[in-house]
């Protein structure tokens, strides 16, 4: 470590008497720690980036025939380190609304309990519920107003409104995307792969919750930083009700059951002679 | 990637641009429309950052209605590219937003006109613009194949010629494309080119 020097700060007047090294701690030059790297801006990144939860992750959501399916896995992670099996990335915004969580997991949860409140003094306000458009482009224009300050959030809006089913991207970046079908994190790709296939509109809520579970699955298969729990909600016209949750790990002895081995050569006990 | 280009015709503007709502590298929409009716006679297609392109465009519409709302007359295309240059201009200096403007729109006693504007605030009359990796391929489609006194058919044609272009060229060329036009009659949606549909979103 190097000190940083702090010696045009010290007090105009010089300390009277001999300082002794204990009290020189109380009176000396301040001065506190500094890394040793010459771009501090850029420790500083990777260091907040490091302690920064829920990077990596699978978030899917789709509408099909019976309103929206929102699915996602519960794995937090910090680096290589995975810091929880347990988290609540389908956020609740209110009894017909869910956003989901993506990036920063403190970013997230915080400006979605803040649309909560912000939908609530809408419905309060105007005496009847807020659209999802409306919702989502709330928050949209916030996370705008705070673009290029570090915000990390990929969300997705998703709720029933007088309109019917409705479903936005937003994220951090002040994108705001009206959609059908939607995944958000690092193991998105793999969702998508097994979602597109298995699409269609006039799916019952029982295919529709089956295609989410395995498309969660099949992204923490692959992707190291989604795993834990599949959950699965749906949002109908009387609003959202949790399906399911599912450990992927027993998930995948469902999907695919340990099958004996056969055995190919077997050694034969020497006869005697 | 994005590509977002425009002509002026005989009679009328045209603006084209991709639909696609790329990050990294996953595509998470195919039919974004980025042409925005920015009133009766306007047409703005944008490209750049997506956050600054929807906002940025709203905030122009608005306030060009605004005006057209307190003054009873419309500004005429050459104002609000001005208009539009000026925003981009004060902002460059504090928080730019990273957007590149084709402005179209038909006046009266002008007729059809065109103004490019990229995010440096810079502003130009042009007959033909682009922006976007797909301008490469379009620019030089127009340039071989543009004749000012073109009727809309043949502006089409050219404007199709150049969709083609970048579908078979440009390495990370966007499937869909919309076609906007501008004339006498007002600004409208003329057509779209899918080669990839998104569902769409059904009325509950």
């Amino acid at each position: 470590m190097m000190k940083i020097d702090l010696s045009g700060l010290e007090a105009s007047a010089p300390i009277k008497g001999n300082t002794v090294d204990s009290r020189d701690e109380i009176l000396g030059v301040p001065s506190f720690a500094l890394p040793t790297t010459a771009d501090f801006d850029g420790f500083q990144k990777a260091a907040v980036q490091m302690v920064k939860p829920a990077k990596g992750t699978t978030t899917l959501a789709f509408i099909f025939k019976d309103g929206v399916m929102v699915a996602a896995d519960s794995r937090a992670s910090m680096g290589g380190y995975i810091s929880s099996q347990s988290v609540k990335k389908i956020i609740e915004i209110n009894p017909y609304m869910l956003g989901t969580m993506a990036g920063g997991a403190a970013d997230c949860q915080f400006w979605h309990r803040n649309l909560g409140i912000k939908c609530r003094l809408h419905e309060l306000a105007n005496k009847r519920r807020i659209s999802v458009a409306g919702a989502s482009k709330m928050l949209a224009n916030i996370l705008y107003s705070y673009r290029g300050m570090g915000l990390s959030v990929g969300t997705m809006i998703a709720g029933w409104d007088e309109k019917g089913p409705g479903l936005y991207y937003v994220d951090s970046e002040g994108g705001r995307l009206k959609g059908t079908r939607f995944s958000v994190g690092s193991g998105s790709p793999y969702a998508y792969g097994v979602l597109d296939s298995g699409y269609r509109f006039d799916m019952s809520v029982e295919e529709a919750a089956e295609l989410a579970r395995r498309s969660i699955y099949h992204a923490t298969f692959r992707d190291g930083a989604s795993g834990g729990v599949a959950s699965v909600y749906h949002v109908g016209p009387n609003g959202w009700k949790k399906l399911s949750g599912d450990d992927v790990g027993e998930l995948h002895y469902h999907y695919y059951p340990v099958e004996p081995t056969t055995v190919e050569q077997e050694m034969t006990e020497v006869a005697v002679a | 990637m994005e590509s977002v280009f425009g002509l002026v015709g005989k009679d009328f503007a045209i603006v084209a641009a991709d639909t696609s709502a790329v990050h990294s590298i996953l595509v998470h929409k195919t039919n974004e429309d980025k042409i925005m009716l920015l009133d009766s006679h306007k047409l703005m297609g944008a490209s750049g950052e997506t956050g600054d392109r929807a906002q940025f465009t709203e905030y122009i519409q608005k306030n060009v209605a605004l005006y057209q709302f307190r003054n009873g007359i419309p500004l005429t295309t050459a104002a609000a590219a001005n208009y539009t240059r000026g925003e981009l201009a004060t902002a460059l200096r504090k928080n730019p937003y990273q957007v590149n403007i084709i402005l179209a729109g038909y006046d009266k006693e002008i007729g059809p006109s065109i103004y490019y504007i990229d995010y440096i605030a810079s502003c130009h009359k042009l007959d033909k613009a682009a922006f976007g990796y797909g301008s490469y391929f379009a620019l030089a489609m127009m340039d071989r194949h543009y004749r000012r006194d073109m009727t809309i058919e043949e502006a089409i044609e050219l404007v199709d010629k150049c969709i083609i272009e970048i579908r078979s060229r440009l390495v990370v060329a966007p499937p869909n494309f919309i076609i906007k036009i501008v004339d006498k009659d007002g600004a409208r949606e003329y057509a779209w080119r899918q080669s990839i549909k998104d569902s769409p979103v059904p009325a509950a």
